[in-house]
């Protein structure tokens, strides 16, 4: 062992992450002290990042299977048939804790890496999507936040020349702390060239490509898997540093590799770096492995073996080669100028042993480092219910016309244009629907040709619903992004999510997640939607103060004709508005109570599975059957939010009909009952009679007409220009206001 | 026609615009390497966009010195007819085939959206599908497409119609409003001397197929593939 070890005292121990009982257990696995860098490597693979030591117990009651499901959870990313020998390969991931203390980069490299898991697996990325949360707008951080993440998300997408289709972004106080960045990945490969990450072969070179390694990121993961107090600011060096372009060399190379048959095993270095990419390739294939570091390029001269195992430098790839097969490899990777070593080979020992200047600086069974690996049981308690609100005992604060100029022009509802304007969302020329509707269409066979396959796909989350009634918002989670691959015609096949809480050692939140996966699990059966891959990101609290619980869902469906794939624009005046789906005015945990009677409170509106399922069944159908003209589903701000939606996405206007007898106005212009849509129709009663053969409700909302105004029954038009105006203005006023003070 | 796209290691829009020639000539164009020695005798040579060698530095101006570069610019001077699309139309610049900078966007970031373009001329190879005056829609993609030049260079331009597209609002009129990143006199694409070579910041290569948003961008390449066929 290195003669300049550091003694492992207890405070080195703590300052790794590791309990005293997980101490005791390492203790138990290597009969003997560990070194340094052991410490380091059991530090990163017990972290709750790499380990899930607190959520594995919930993910396995997660259904992950379907007849066209290839790969699910435990790989780089899911993989799905498709159909034509193609298969989609997708995962979400979070990068969260970096982007609150360095947003650019840390954005950036949370594509960067969410990129590398996919193309790792075979496939080319064809669209990246994403997920964010910040905080209150007056939060004097969140602008900054804002602009750095949006830069960085831009920055490295833009480069490496994948679209960036969609996302959703909110604000609220909860994550003035812990912004949430999750970003997501598609890909395409055929269903034959899918490389895994188990290694194998006794003997076979292990090969390091890419960049070099630095001193960047190290523990990371550890970083990840901690609260932040009021030193969060010190923790900037360990937020690694994004190069696209490298990245992009990275991608063309491997996939030049892939399409030859040199790769046994293949795994990107993410999270943990060396560390968990050669360990997790070694324990999937039940062998050993062998490095020396000496033979890792690295860009910084003294790197110590912790420093080289632990480094979260960027753009690298760890590969297990068929022997002889390296000279080959090698070429392919000089062309693209990025670095190539053979640093070591696979044995039959079991385990993990590395080298470094002559001495062994590791020396760990494998098997026991990853099957010890600690799971908790955590104690939880089941978040209370809240009650339903009332309708009726609601104040009916202002008029109905001024309360959706307000919505429109809310945080949660204004445009996100200034957005995804910074995000090239057209490179490759297959994106067929832009960012701003239900779901992000983008086309799989070729935009020249007769085919007219497209993949939907959505990122939703409504934290406030969660925050209410985890069970009930963890559906609603999935039946959202269901719901917006059936609006725009997708069948819906599978998801990934993004598990993100505050800390897991107060029963409080291990309940909202036990809660908010329950809920997703019923939601995923129910709708044959299986979860693929995903990721949990927890200690997302600052000082004790916890973000909403907020399971983002990533949904993925096929559509076989993107030519009869439905918009939200109205474009053509003299259709029929008909709303699908049951209004019972709930205003519950809905926006309109918050943004209007600032009043977060509420029972969250419940997810009737079977509803949801017959709703969206007939939808597709009737988009199938080319009867609809237009189509939005029903969320935030509920039915004159949506209609005004369209309305303003399109070139027409709309005259709407008075509300049922029954309901007070608020009620059923803006309750946030689930499992509805609204769709244009220039036959509305071949419509009707579908729907009630099947026995959807479905009613007559009013019609599209010429000029741009909508009118509701008995009141005068409200201009769609003075209300784009207000919506399309907030977020870029917003973002170029000077902080206050 | 006979056309070849040169391939940088960091360019991302090669498939784009072999897309666009293909649909345009009836056969994909060919892909040169940006390592290779040599190119085959073309009729048109197409830079297309992307961020060559990462554009760390300043965009295109790495690429501008690369060999194959050297070969495009000696091509270019025997007449071949060049097109350079976004960082493309920015390697032309640095490589001194067209006049003037492609700065960053006035708002300090990058855009992706569909503009309207003003055609100036239908009298060039470029823009024969196209009528003087005509608007067109076709979107951009970038952070650094704020075109400038000195004032001189700005006249002699517009003196010899040298200027081939400007941003308008979708009714035509070239103003501020129809401008997305401040370029001087709102120009979006301009020729060299002879009109032999095209520089432009829009990406006609996204816009065309109907499915895509339009298909406005199709006429410049089966402009091309009359005039060069």
């Amino acid at each position: 062992m290195a003669d300049t070890a550091p003694e492992i005292t207890p405070e080195l121990i703590a300052e790794h992450g590791l309990t005293d009982e997980e101490y005791a257990r390492l203790l138990d696995i290597m009969g003997r002290p560990p070194t340094i860098t052991e410490l380091g490597i059991f530090s990163v693979m017990w972290s709750e990042h790499c380990s899930y030591k607190s959520s594995k117990r919930w993910l396995k009651t997660l259904p992950t299977e379907a007849p066209w499901v290839i790969q699910g959870p435990g790989e780089n990313a899911g993989v799905i048939d498709i159909g034509g020998g193609q298969a989609a390969i997708f995962k979400i991931e979070s990068h969260n804790h970096p982007s609150y203390i360095e947003p650019y980069q840390g954005a950036a490299t949370g594509v960067g890496g969410i990129l590398r898991d996919v193309f790792t697996m075979g496939a080319r990325p064809i669209a990246n999507m994403n997920a964010l949360r910040f905080g209150s707008p007056d939060n004097t951080r969140t602008r900054h936040l804002v602009a750095g993440v949006v830069g960085g998300i831009g920055g490295y997408g833009n480069c490496i020349g994948v679209p960036t289709v969609g996302g959703e972004t909110e604000f609220h106080p909860a994550y003035d702390g812990n912004i949430l960045v999750n970003a997501m990945t598609v890909g395409l490969a055929p269903t034959d060239r899918i490389f895994y990450s188990a290694a194998a072969g006794i003997g076979n070179p292990v090969v390091y490509v890419g960049s070099k390694t630095g001193r960047d990121g190290i523990h990371g993961a550890t970083m990840a898997s901690a609260e932040f107090g009021e030193d969060s600011e010190e923790k900037r060096p360990t937020v690694q540093v994004g190069d696209p372009f490298t990245e992009k060399l990275l991608l063309e190379a491997c996939l030049e590799l892939m399409a030859t048959d040199a790769i046994v095993a293949i795994q990107d270095m993410g999270a943990a770096g060396l560390t968990s990419s050669s360990v997790e390739m070694s324990s999937k294939g039940g062998v050993g492995i062998e490095l020396d570091l000496d033979r890792v390029p690295r860009r910084e001269t003294g790197m110590s073996a912790y420093e080289i195992m632990l480094s979260e430098s960027q753009e690298r790839m760890l590969m297990v080669l068929k022997p002889g097969r390296e000279d080959e490899a090698r070429r392919i990777f000089e062309k693209w100028e990025l670095d190539f070593a053979v640093i070591g080979s696979i044995t039959d020992t079991g385990r993990l042993t590395v080298r470094r200047e002559g001495g062994i600086e590791a020396d760990i069974p494998v098997d026991p480092l990853v099957a010890a690996a600690p799971e908790y049981d955590r104690p939880w308690v089941a978040t209370p219910k809240r009650p339903a609100i009332d309708p009726a005992a609601l104040e009916p604060v202002p008029d109905t016309r001024t309360a959706l100029a307000t919505l429109m022009a809310c945080p949660q509802l204004a445009s996100r244009r200034w957005i995804w304007e910074q995000y090239d969302h057209l490179v490759g020329g297959q994106t067929i629907q832009r960012p701003g509707g239900d779901a992000a269409v983008v086309a799989i066979d070729d935009i020249l040709g007769d085919g007219g396959r497209a993949l939907a796909i959505t990122t939703d989350c409504t934290p406030r619903y969660c925050v209410a009634d985890p069970v009930e918002g963890g559906k609603q989670a999935v039946a959202e992004a269901w719901r917006n691959l059936t609006a725009v015609g997708a069948k819906p096949l599978a998801v990934t999510n993004n598990l993100n809480f505050g800390n897991p050692e107060r029963p409080e939140i291990m309940g909202q997640l036990a809660g908010c996966v329950q809920g997703m699990g019923e939601a995923c059966r129910a709708l044959d939607f299986p979860v693929v891959s995903g990721n949990v990101s927890l200690y997302n609290e600052t000082n004790g103060s916890a973000i909403l619980p907020t399971p983002v869902i990533g949904g993925v469906g096929l559509i076989e004709d993107w030519r009869t794939s439905p918009r939200t624009a109205l474009t053509r005046a003299g259709d029929t508005l008909i709303l699908i789906g049951e209004t019972t005015g709930w205003l519950g945990a809905s926006l309109y109570l918050r943004e209007i009677a600032g009043r977060e409170e509420g029972a969250a509106p419940p997810i009737d599975l079977a509803a949801e399922r017959r709703n969206g069944d007939l939808l597709r159908a009737l988009i199938g059957d080319g009867l609809v003209s237009a189509c939005h589903d029903l969320s935030d701000g509920g039915l004159l939010v949506a209609a005004a939606e369209m309305a303003l996405a399109g070139t027409v206007g709309v005259t709407l009909q008075a509300p049922p007898g029954d309901l007070a106005p608020h009620a059923w212009y803006f309750g946030e009952d689930q499992a509805r849509y609204l769709i244009a129709t220039d036959r509305p009663e071949q419509l009707l009679d579908r729907a009630n053969s099947a026995g959807v409700p479905a009613m007559v909302f009013g019609k599209t007409v010429a000029g741009r105004a909508l009118t509701l029954s008995g009141g005068d038009p409200i201009s769609l220009t003075q209300l784009s105006e207000a919506h399309e203005g907030w977020l870029p006023a917003y973002m170029t206001q000077r902080d206050k003070g | 026609m006979k056309a070849a796209v040169i391939v940088f290691p960091g360019t991302n829009r090669e498939r784009d615009i072999a897309d666009a020639l293909t649909l345009a000539v009836g056969a994909p164009p060919l892909r040169v390497w940006h390592g290779d020695a040599d190119m085959p005798k073309v009729d048109l040579i197409v830079v297309p966009g992307g961020f060559a060698y990462g554009d760390y530095l300043r965009s295109g101006a790495m690429a501008a010195h690369s060999p194959i570069m050297r070969e495009v610019v000696a091509r270019a001077k025997q007449g071949v007819a060049v097109l350079g699309v976004c960082n493309g139309f920015q390697i032309l610049t640095e490589a001194g085939l067209l006049p003037g900078v492609l700065m960053r966007n006035a708002a300090l970031k990058f855009i992706c959206r569909d503009v309207h373009l003003a055609v100036e001329s239908s009298q060039t190879i470029f823009t024969n599908r196209y009528d003087a005056g005509q608007v067109i829609q076709v979107p951009v993609a970038h952070f650094d497409g704020n075109y400038f030049a000195d004032d001189d260079t700005v006249a002699r331009l517009e003196g010899e119609g040298r200027v081939a597209f400007r941003y308008c609002t979708p009714d035509g009129a070239v103003s501020s409003e129809g401008n997305p990143n401040g370029s001087i006199r709102n120009i979006a694409g301009i020729y060299n001397e002879t009109k032999t070579i095209l520089g432009m910041m829009p990406h006609p290569e996204n816009a065309i197929r109907a499915a895509q948003g339009g298909e406005d961008g199709k006429g410049l390449f089966e402009g091309l593939t009359a005039a060069l066929a």
